[in-house]
């Protein structure tokens, strides 16, 4: 491709997150091809582009989800902060406490509403019933969940509606206190309304949060977002604010995926 | 829906083995029953067996049933259950020493029971028993290196290894990755994830799998006839280096044994009755925590 580099209008000076000449392979398969994005804090980055553009395997690289994948590889650096999260000595646990999740399929614990909000605080050690109780209703009410669950904390997650239960993984997310949130096409799977409430919400989280989300839907990231990215074959195309990317884009592809002409 | 003519073959071939299988399990259960049941009393249950091992009871063969079921699980379920983890939950699947780890499980599962026998003979009893009275010991009388309770425990322990692993792993393989995942980006640790995500939603696939393995391991005879089942002994095992009595081995002591083999015939059915009533009671608790368990799962 001749255009080699994203044309970037304004370089955020309050990156929260920098990654550079970021690069995953699976085996000897390229996913990601020397992606330079910054992630502005306290914002949300929208990463669109058609199936299997790498985005979703880019969003894993940012808090270390790709470890788990066994044949997956990360070069280049990501920066939280200014530091590098693949840097020696980092444990990737210590990263995903920071760096949040919530993913396309809503993954409840087959636990308790409550217990599934409290988990995070509980295995980082948490051991106070009052501020585990505190934190699990601060974070319910964070995910716009409390009204509907507070009388049933103690039933079970998977009896929640596919919407409430995506809620309940943001709630759940939010209670250890992270400082960025990655979401994987979070609302894909739920309907309309649904979809309507988790957008609302996003747009609250901005105002605490740092989000970057993946989503298929141009609607979605002109709605929600502060910044787009477009990833086009694991390449970086081009990265503006979502005002100026739907509106004004440089890129000839950015244009003709956003106008609906391929992907 | 029309059911054309090989439908009809088909569903009366089906329904024909099904029947033949009834037939078989209710004759086998019914002669046992018709046969063992008026033997079985509280003497029968709680009494040495006499001289002649036809007269008395049954109670050292229970009582040492019962006590190396109980050890051979000690022994065999922990291993078990570690070696699923790890194949299932920390080594890569691409891993070469996992693919042999499991080859070698699928080929211990297919070694006939008899060979274990030999085994644990030649290596517990032979090699570990017999380096140990040569380390501790001076003189020439074996203390370990001979057929114990122990020993026979250890043997069937490596017996139900194999069913264990392949249960659990199959029970782990159940649970969603998706909540692995979720605890992963939760900040969790592996080892927090296993133990308060993987291994909570795999307890009852787990459980019935180990209890399965042990009630196949209480009734195998062939094992144990090297390495500790006494033929008669009328007395409890008090020490892990006694022999002891054991219901099947009891059963095959009665039947080829006896002097009087149609006079041992009654007692002969009693103990059938007692140690399948052992097995079954494992079955169908098997069987309750995986009703259970289920149960558990739904919201």
């Amino acid at each position: 491709m001749s255009e080699s580099k994203p044309a970037v209008a304004e370089a955020p000076t309050n990156a929260k997150m920098e990654t550079r000449n970021v690069n995953v392979f699976y085996g000897s398969n390229q996913a990601i091809k020397d992606v330079d994005l910054d992630i502005a804090d306290r914002s949300v980055t929208a990463l669109i582009g058609p199936s299997g553009c790498g985005k979703s395997t880019y969003l894993r690289a940012l808090n270390r989800m790709n470890d788990t994948i066994d044949s997956c590889r990360v070069e280049g650096r990501i920066l939280l902060d200014g530091e590098d999260i693949y840097g020696r000595g980092v444990d990737p646990v210590e990263v995903r406490r920071r760096v949040g999740m919530v993913f396309q399929k809503s993954n409840p614990f087959p636990k308790s509403v409550f217990d599934n909000v409290a988990f995070g605080l509980r295995i980082g050690g948490e051991k106070d019933k009052d501020v585990v109780a505190q934190r699990v209703e601060e974070s319910l009410k964070g995910a716009a969940l409390w009204d509907e669950v507070k009388d049933r904390l103690q039933s079970s997650a998977l009896g929640l509606s596919g919407g409430q239960q995506q809620r309940l993984c943001i709630a759940r997310c939010l209670a250890v206190w992270p400082e960025v949130i990655l979401m994987d096409e979070p609302a894909s799977a739920l309907d309309p309304i649904a979809t309507a409430k988790i957008e609302e919400l996003i747009r609250e989280l901005r105002e605490e949060y740092t989000i970057v989300i993946v989503t298929h839907s141009m609607q979605q990231a002109a709605r929600v977002s502060d910044s787009t990215a477009f990833f086009y074959m694991g390449e970086l195309i081009e990265h503006d604010k979502t005002e100026t990317m739907f509106t004004r884009p440089t890129k000839k592809r950015t244009e003709e995926y956003i106008s609906g002409r391929f992907g | 829906m029309r059911y054309t003519n090989k439908d009809w073959l088909l569903a009366g071939l089906t329904g024909l083995s099904l029947v033949v299988i009834l037939l078989l399990l209710a004759v086998l259960l019914g002669q046992i029953i018709w046969h063992g049941a008026p033997v079985i009393s509280v003497e029968f249950l709680t009494e040495k067996p006499g001289a002649d091992m036809i007269s008395g009871g049954i109670w050292p063969a229970i009582y040492g049933t019962v006590f190396m079921t109980l050890l051979m699980t000690l022994a065999g379920v922990p291993v078990g259950i570690a070696t699923a983890i790890f194949l299932n939950e920390y080594a890569s699947p691409r891993s070469r020493f996992a693919k042999l780890v499991r080859i070698a499980v699928n080929n211990l599962a297919g070694v006939p029971s008899i060979v274990f026998g030999l085994f644990g003979l030649g290596f517990f009893i032979i090699f570990v028993g017999g380096s140990m009275d040569a380390l501790l010991y001076d003189d020439s009388a074996p203390v370990w290196g001979r057929p114990s309770i122990l020993w026979a425990s250890l043997t069937l322990a490596v017996l139900t290894l194999p069913v264990v692993i392949v249960t659990t792993e199959e029970a782990l393989r159940t649970v969603p990755s998706e909540i692995r995942d979720a605890s992963l980006a939760l900040g969790a640790t592996r080892f927090q994830t296993v133990y308060k995500i993987v291994l909570p939603n795999a307890k009852g696939g787990i459980l019935t799998g180990v209890i399965l393995a042990v009630s196949r391991g209480a009734g195998e005879v062939a094992p144990i006839i090297f390495c500790g089942a006494a033929n008669f002994l009328p007395y409890l095992p008090t020490d892990l280096r006694d022999m002891f009595m054991h219901l099947g081995y009891h059963v095959y002591a009665l039947a080829t044994q006896s002097p009087n083999v149609d006079a041992a015939r009654p007692a002969l059915f009693g103990t059938v009755l007692v140690l399948l009533m052992l097995t079954f009671s494992l079955n169908l608790l098997a069987v309750i925590i995986r009703s259970r368990s289920r149960a558990a799962l739904r919201p």
